[in-house]
C-alpha cells in the first residue's frame, strides 16, 4: 500500500512536471547554497593558509616604524630604525630565534645580452632560504662568506630567469649579468614560490646584504627583518626576545612605544582564519535561509494542490480512503519533490564545487557535513512543511469535498 | 437474516447563519437484501441528505442507522471509510473518476485501499471492467472515454469490492436518452444478478426501473410503493 501511494505521489509531480520543478527549484538553490558555500569557505580558508605559510615557515617580520606615534598613525615601514647591527643582536642574543635576515630591496634595470628587465633587487643573507622556504631550482643559494666579502653574486627569481634569458639556450648559472651596469654572476635560480601577500617572489633578483647596502646608498639602514622561531610553539616568546633585543639596541626607556612593529606570522594566520570564519557563518546562515524559503514554497505549492485536488481527495475519500492514506500521499509528494530538490542540487553543487576548486586551485571542496546537512535538513523542510497541507488535506469532509467546484 | 439497512427516526439538521435547517426530519426506512430501490423527490425533499446519510458520507444528528449490522453513528471516521470501502459501491451523476489515470487504475483503487494485493487488484479489475462491457477501454483514461463509457467505469469499480449495496446518486443525470437506457440495463442486469441497489433520481422514468420508489418530501417519506412484477405505468402518487 506504500508503495501504492508512493506512485500516486509520484504521478501527481509528473502530472504537473513544470510546477513540481519550479517547487523544486528553492530546495535546488537552497542545497547548492549551503553546499556550495561550505566549499568556498573551506577553500578560501585553504588559500589563506597556503599563502600564509607561503611566506615561510614560523616567521617572525619586523618592520622599522612604530604603530602610533604621538597618537598618529604612520603605518608600517614609515621610519628606517632598523640596521643590520639590529640582525646581529637578535642573530647573537635571541635563543628561540633560529635564522634572521636583514631585507633591503630597491628596483633597478638587469641587462643579460640583448633582454633586459626591471625588477626588484632583494639584499638578503645566507640564513633567508631558511626562512622563507627557498627552494633551489638550479646552483646554489650565496653563502656566508660571499656575504662577508660582498661578492658580486645573484640568485635568480624563477620568472627573472625566463625573461632574462628568453630564447638563449644556455645554463644560466655561470652566466654573469649587469644590475645598474655592474657585473654580476648568476650561481643559482630559485624554483618558483608565487604570489605571496602583494609581492611577487619570483620576479625578483636575491643578491648578498652586503652588496646590497654598497649598491644603494651604504647606510646600514635595512627595510625588513624576517627572523625564524626555532618552533611553532615559541613563536610568541621569539617575538618577546625580539622585541626586548631591539629596545635595548635602539637604546628605547621605559614607557616609550616601540619605534619597529613585530608581525607574528600565527596572529596573522589565527587573525585571517577568524575572519573567514565569520564570513564563512555569514554564508552558511544565508543559504539555510533561502533553504528555509525553498522550504516554505513547497508548502505553498502543496496547499495549492490540495484546494485544487479537492474533488480528488473526495473521491479517494467516498471510496474507502482513510485519513491516513490522504495524508500519507500528500506528505510523500512533499517529501519527495524536497528530496528530489535535494538531489538535483547536489550534483549541480558538486559540478559548482569542482569548478570553484579550479579557480581556487585547491583540492577538492565537497564537504562530506555540508552535503549530509543539506539533504538531512531538506528531507525534514519535506516533512516539517508537507504535514499542514497533508492534514488539510486529510481532515477534508467527503461530502464537502465531492461538492467541491 | 436481518434486513440491509434499518433508519429509524433519522434527523439531520444544518445550521446555516443563525437559521437551523431540517433536512430530514424523522425519517423510517427499511431496505431489505436483493431490492432495487429508487428515492424520488424534488430538490429540497431531502432525498441527496438520505443518499449522503446511506452512503456514510454524512453522519445524522440524531437516529439510527445500521448497514449490514453497523451501526453507523457510533463509528469514527476512518471506520465510515472502511464501511464505504468494504459495503458501499458509489455510483455518482458526473462519474468522479480520478483524472489522468486509466480506467483499470479507476477500478483498482478501492481493492487498494482495501488492502487487495496487486497482482489480484489487476485480475479484478478487468474482470469487472468485462462485466460491464469495457474489456477494450481498460488502458483508457477518463477524458478519452464517453460519458456513458464513463459511467460504466465507475460502475465496475462500484462492483469490485463486492459490496453490499450499489449506490447510485442520479446516474443517468448527464447522459443522454440512449445511454440512459443502456446503463439502466445494466443495473437491472447487476440486479438481477442478486445485487441490492440504491437509485436516487428525479427522473420518472428511471425510477419505474426499480421494484420500489421511495418519496421523499420536506425531508420526510411521503411514499413507499412496491411494484411486484408490475406491466405497464405505474400508478403516479403526489
Amino acid at each position: 500500500m506504500w508503495i501504492e501511494i508512493l506512485r500516486v505521489s509520484w504521478r501527481s509531480i509528473r502530472a504537473n512536471k513544470m510546477r513540481s520543478f519550479l517547487t523544486m527549484l528553492g530546495i535546488i538553490i537552497g542545497v547548492m547554497a549551503v553546499v556550495l558555500s561550505s566549499a568556498i569557505g573551506m577553500g578560501a580558508k585553504d588559500n589563506i593558509t597556503s599563502q600564509v605559510e607561503g611566506l615561510g615557515s614560523n616567521v617572525l617580520t619586523v618592520m622599522p616604524g612604530a604603530t602610533s606615534s604621538g597618537g598618529i598613525s604612520q603605518g608600517f615601514g614609515s621610519a628606517s630604525t632598523l640596521t643590520t647591527a639590529d640582525v646581529t643582536a637578535i642573530q647573537q642574543q635571541d635563543p628561540d630565534v633560529k635564522y634572521v635576515s636583514p631585507v633591503v630591496s630597491h628596483t633597478a634595470q638587469v641587462v643579460y645580452g640583448a633582454n633586459n628587465t626591471n625588477t626588484a633587487i632583494e639584499g638578503t643573507n645566507e640564513q633567508y632560504p631558511e626562512i622563507k622556504n627557498v627552494t633551489m631550482a638550479q646552483g646554489r643559494y650565496f653563502l656566508q662568506e660571499e656575504v662577508n666579502s660582498a661578492a658580486n653574486v645573484a640568485v635568480l627569481g624563477s620568472q627573472v630567469e625566463q625573461t632574462l634569458f628568453a630564447g638563449e639556450r644556455v645554463n644560466p648559472v655561470g652566466q654573469t649579468i649587469e644590475i645598474q651596469g655592474i657585473p654580476f654572476t648568476v650561481i643559482g635560480v630559485a624554483a618558483s614560490q608565487g604570489t605571496s601577500g602583494f609581492t611577487n617572489q619570483d620576479d625578483a633578483i636575491a643578491i648578498p646584504i652586503t652588496t646590497e647596502v654598497n649598491l644603494m646608498t651604504g647606510s646600514d639602514t635595512v627595510s625588513q627583518i624576517l627572523a625564524s622561531a626555532t618552533s611553532s610553539q615559541v613563536m610568541n616568546q621569539a617575538q618577546l626576545e625580539i622585541e626586548s633585543t631591539l629596545r635595548v639596541a635602539h637604546q628605547l626607556t621605559p614607557g616609550t612605544a616601540d619605534d619597529f612593529t613585530i608581525q607574528n606570522q600565527a596572529t596573522l594566520l589565527s587573525t585571517l582564519s577568524g575572519v573567514t570564519r565569520v564570513l564563512t557563518l555569514l554564508l552558511d546562515g544565508i543559504s539555510a535561509i533561502s533553504l528555509l524559503v525553498g522550504g516554505i514554497g513547497i508548502m505553498n505549492i502543496m496547499l495549492v494542490s490540495v484546494t485544487e485536488r479537492t474533488r480528488e481527495i473526495g473521491i479517494r475519500k467516498a471510496i474507502g480512503a482513510r485519513k491516513s492514506s490522504i495524508s500519507t500521499q500528500f506528505l510523500l509528494e512533499s517529501l519527495t519533490l524536497s528530496l528530489a530538490g535535494a538531489l538535483i542540487g547536489l550534483i549541480f553543487s558538486g559540478a559548482g564545487a569542482m569548478v570553484a576548486a579550479r579557480v581556487m586551485k585547491t583540492g577538492s571542496l565537497l564537504s562530506v557535513s555540508a552535503i549530509v546537512l543539506s539533504v538531512v535538513f531538506s528531507i525534514a523542510i519535506g516533512i516539517v512543511f508537507g504535514v499542514y497541507p497533508a492534514r488539510k488535506a486529510a481532515n477534508l469532509k467527503p461530502i464537502d469535498a465531492l461538492r467541491f467546484e | 437474516m436481518s434486513a440491509l439497512i434499518e433508519i429509524r427516526d433519522l434527523v439531520r439538521e444544518y445550521v446555516i447563519g443563525d437559521q437551523t435547517i431540517r433536512a430530514l426530519d424523522g425519517v423510517n426506512l427499511t431496505v431489505e437484501r436483493g431490492e432495487f430501490v429508487a428515492i424520488m423527490g424534488p430538490s429540497g425533499s431531502g432525498k441527496s441528505t438520505a443518499m449522503n446519510m446511506i452512503g456514510c458520507l454524512d453522519l445524522p444528528t440524531s437516529g439510527q442507522y445500521v448497514i449490514d449490522g453497523f451501526h453507523v453513528a457510533s463509528l469514527s471516521e476512518d471506520q465510515l471509510a472502511d464501511v464505504r470501502n468494504r459495503k458501499i459501491g458509489f455510483v455518482f451523476q458526473n462519474f468522479n473518476l480520478l483524472p489522468k489515470t486509466t480506467a483499470l487504475e479507476n477500478v483498482e483503487l478501492p481493492m487498494m485501499y482495501a488492502g487487495v494485493p496487486a497482482r489480484e487488484r489487476r485480475q479484478r479489475a478487468m474482470e469487472a471492467l468485462e462485466r460491464v462491457g469495457l474489456a477494450n477501454r481498460m488502458h483508457n483514461r477518463p477524458n478519452e472515454l464517453s460519458g456513458g463509457q464513463q459511467q460504466r467505469v465507475s460502475i465496475a469499480r462500484a462492483l469490485v469490492n463486492n459490496p453490499v449495496l450499489i449506490l447510485a446518486d442520479e446516474p443517468t443525470g448527464a447522459l443522454d436518452s440512449h445511454t440512459t437506457e443502456e446503463i439502466l440495463t445494466l443495473f437491472e442486469e447487476l440486479h438481477a444478478q442478486g445485487n441490492t441497489i440504491v437509485l436516487v433520481t428525479h427522473e420518472d422514468e428511471v425510477g419505474e426501473r426499480a421494484k420500489r420508489i421511495i418519496r421523499f418530501r420536506d425531508g420526510k417519506v411521503e411514499s413507499d410503493t412496491k411494484y411486484p412484477q408490475l406491466e405497464g405505468v405505474p400508478p403516479h402518487v403526489d
